[in-house]
């Protein structure tokens, strides 16, 4: 037996992203932050997305690129602290900004990438992050339902991949990155590189192949993915 | 301020230093002290911080700052990340504040109008962490107290934060409301009281001074 094979160009993966589309991205700053299918997404031109992200990089970088060309009318976030241009964006109403805390974000994600409908916590309780929200009472505490989170398409950058979508991520590039690759209908992951099958141990994957549809090789790094001078 | 809260981290401990004025608390800790550090967009033990020369593009804390590993670090995802906070396994959390009530209420994500870039782990880091310290200045940038009956910005968390370091002096939040520890060396009790905006428990000898 062998595994099947899922290499594909960075355009052609690309290519089935659609108008209204849901995006699920990983990275959290640079590190995780697919640069390369940001890119074609905006050279594709794909309008009227929901871009899910932890945050909305810097500006001129990652997703600040898809957000200053008017792709995105909506971002689930969680800080867009370092991006003055989105934040501009979401005053000024021209795109519409949904705050989730960190670690729910990555719990609804994780339950979309489950199977489930979604999680309970309390977190946020008696702020205004739970305005709007059902509670119910688990063992006599009152906790928020948080629903689940799944996307038509997520976009993600590992550190080395094998032809079967198997991925292993580097350091803090990791972030949501495993997390949205269970979370989406179509899984695209471009990798720094593509070693044969059976040169990722199994032991070193972080991501099984299973959770992922296409896998491209990334050639040389553009500069975006280099360390931010500040 | 920044040297006398480093003395809150007790040998042992996992901690969590907000994005600011917290961070720099990791230059008054010894090189051998024992202690995780712990920043959530995924490291469990935080070397020190690199110059951009000594880099690694894939190794930020979540302010992004370039830092380092030490023997025994870990990586995780944000979903492992954000378990450890919320099921307690963190000791002590050291965060930045807009207002303090005199309860322990803590606000420090959004003031409407002006500054909403969103909470990231913010709600998270005060309402699960086992202990909750804040670095503030005592005053804003006007002179007003930081330090309130009750907040008026939006919330981060209710009753959360146990101590608070600033600069003027160190100040418990209990059960009666804010009491005086500790003052600046150079600052008067009659100074600290000026710029608290609710009533300070006053200790009955003289507080110690840092």
């Amino acid at each position: 037996m062998k595994l099947p094979n899922k290499e594909t160009t960075i355009e052609a993966a690309i290519a089935q992203i659609k108008d209204g589309d849901t995006v699920m991205i990983g990275g959290f700053g640079v590190p995780g932050t697919p640069m390369t299918l940001i890119h074609a997404l905006l050279a594709h031109g794909a309008r009227d997305l929901t871009v899910v992200k932890n945050d909305a990089n810097e500006p001129g970088m990652g997703i600040d690129h898809l957000l200053q060309s008017g792709q995105v009318a909506r971002l689930i976030t969680t800080h867009l602290g370092l991006n003055t241009h989105a934040i501009e964006l979401m005053n000024s109403g021209k795109i519409a900004v949904e705050f989730n805390a960190q670690g729910i974000l990555a719990e609804r994600i994780r339950a979309g990438g489950s199977g489930l409908g979604g999680v309970l916590s309390d977190i946020g309780i008696g702020t205004e992050l739970a305005e709007g929200k059902q509670i119910v009472e688990v063992a006599g505490k009152p906790h928020l339902v948080e629903p689940a989170l799944r996307a038509n398409v997520a976009l993600i950058h590992a550190d080395r991949a094998d032809g079967f979508g198997n991925l292993a991520y580097r350091a803090t590039a990791q972030n949501f990155n495993p997390l949205m690759a269970m979370a989406a209908d179509c899984v695209i992951a471009e990798a720094e590189q593509i070693v044969p099958l059976g040169d990722l141990s199994a032991n070193d994957v972080h991501t099984t192949g299973v959770f992922v549809d296409h896998v491209a090789a990334l050639g040389t790094l553009s500069k975006e993915y280099a360390v931010v001078q500040r | 301020m920044v040297a006398r809260a480093a003395r809150e981290i007790a040998p042992g401990m996992v901690v969590n230093l907000g994005i600011g004025l917290p961070t720099k608390v990791v230059n008054y800790l010894p090189a051998d002290f024992p202690v995780c550090l712990h920043t959530e967009n995924g490291l469990s033990g935080i070397g020190p911080t690199l110059s951009a020369e000594e880099a690694d593009r894939n190794l930020i804390d979540a302010g992004g700052a370039y830092v380092s590993t030490v023997p025994g670090s870990a990586f995780f995802d944000s979903a492992t990340s954000f378990a450890m906070v919320r099921s307690g396994r963190l000791d002590l959390t050291m965060l930045g504040a807009f207002e303090v009530s005199a309860t322990g209420d803590l606000a420090n994500w959004k003031i409407p109008g002006k500054f909403s870039p969103g909470v990231g782990g913010g709600i998270e880091l005060a309402q699960k962490a086992r202990r909750v310290v804040v670095l503030t200045t005592h005053t804003d940038r006007a002179g007003n107290p930081k330090l309130k009956e009750t907040c008026a910005l939006p919330l981060t968390a209710r009753a959360c934060v146990s101590r608070i370091f600033t600069d003027m002096a160190v100040i418990d939040v209990t059960p009666q409301g804010f009491a005086l520890v500790e003052t600046l060396e150079g600052v008067s009790v009659a100074e600290v009281v000026e710029a608290t905006g609710a009533p300070l428990i006053l200790p009955e000898t003289p507080p110690a001074q840092f």
